[in-house]
């Protein structure tokens, strides 16, 4: 009878509806748990607080705009990261320094050696060797690195992104991921060096 | 007292690679040959322990207040969607 399929087809509808809603909501709640490590990163890929703040609210508005588009049980985080490394990109970044014309690169040792010729070989061994680079030349090392470096340094050291996850989220090939990231991990020692010890 | 030879060159090119335990077997093999052997090695392969640990910690920043509940009010609303 057509009264009790209408009923039927209603009260499947409102099943439906109510399933979205608790599936979008356990999205949202599941993305915003992720809010402190997505700002961690977007802080260390602009130069401010307010940058970050603002890239990070862009890109929850994105997400939670285009929750569908992401598969449930896989992984939101870098999910989230690719939406945030996007969005950098279409804000349009200032032309970067070609990686080619740095000078040349010093061996994964320079920074110890450049340590060690200073203070002494032993202080090598010292936990608290590391404090004689100060925590905002760190901050300033990691901004002064041309950005493709930088993109990856900073989600596989500070994200802590594995690097298939780094290569998923910035669109690359995972060879692309580890030369960027041995590369620019030197290339951060050497500004430590000499923003330390000249 | 200090070792520099061709150990030495090799060890500190598998330096990344062994610490993000990305090496294969083989190399494993040969950094672990190397460092049990060699101080200048060992202690460089330290400092850049604690480098990257130092690192994260100085360019890890915590969420301004107030953002996350910024974020929280992004959520879309849909009518009626009530339970």
């Amino acid at each position: 009878m057509a009264e009790t399929d209408d009923a039927l087809s209603d009260a499947g509808e409102a099943r439906r509806i109510a399933n979205d809603a608790r599936e979008r909501v356990r999205f949202e709640e599941e993305a915003l748990e992720f809010a402190e490590q997505v700002y961690r990163v977007a802080r260390r890929l602009v130069s401010t607080r307010e940058e970050a703040e603002e890239l990070v609210q862009d890109t929850y508005a994105r997400a939670f705009r285009s929750w569908r588009s992401f598969t449930p049980g896989t992984n939101m985080r870098a999910w989230l990261l690719r939406i945030l490394t996007n969005l950098n990109v279409d804000r349009g970044r200032k032309i970067q320094r070609t990686p080619d014309l740095q000078p040349l690169e010093e061996g994964d040792y320079y920074l110890a050696n450049k340590l060690a010729a200073t203070d002494g070989e032993q202080t090598l061994e010292q936990d608290q060797v590391v404090e004689r680079l100060s925590q905002n030349g760190v901050v300033d090392a990691l901004a002064a690195l041309p950005h493709d470096f930088r993109d990856v340094v900073v989600l596989v050291d500070i994200g802590e992104f594995s690097y298939a996850d780094a290569a998923q989220i910035l669109d690359v090939p995972i060879g692309t991921v580890m030369s960027r990231l041995h590369r620019g991990r030197r290339i951060l020692k050497q500004t430590l060096a000499e923003e330390t010890l000249s | 007292m200090t070792a520099h030879d061709a150990g030495c060159e090799k060890c500190e090119e598998l330096l990344q690679g062994y610490l993000d335990r990305d090496l294969s077997p083989a190399e494993v093999v040969v950094a672990e040959r190397h460092l049990n052997a060699c101080g200048y090695c060992r202690r460089r392969y330290r400092f850049e322990e604690r480098l990257r640990r130092y690192i994260r910690v100085s360019a890890s920043e915590r969420m301004p207040a107030g953002l996350l509940e910024k974020l929280a009010q992004l959520r879309e609303q849909t009518p009626g969607a009530q339970f």
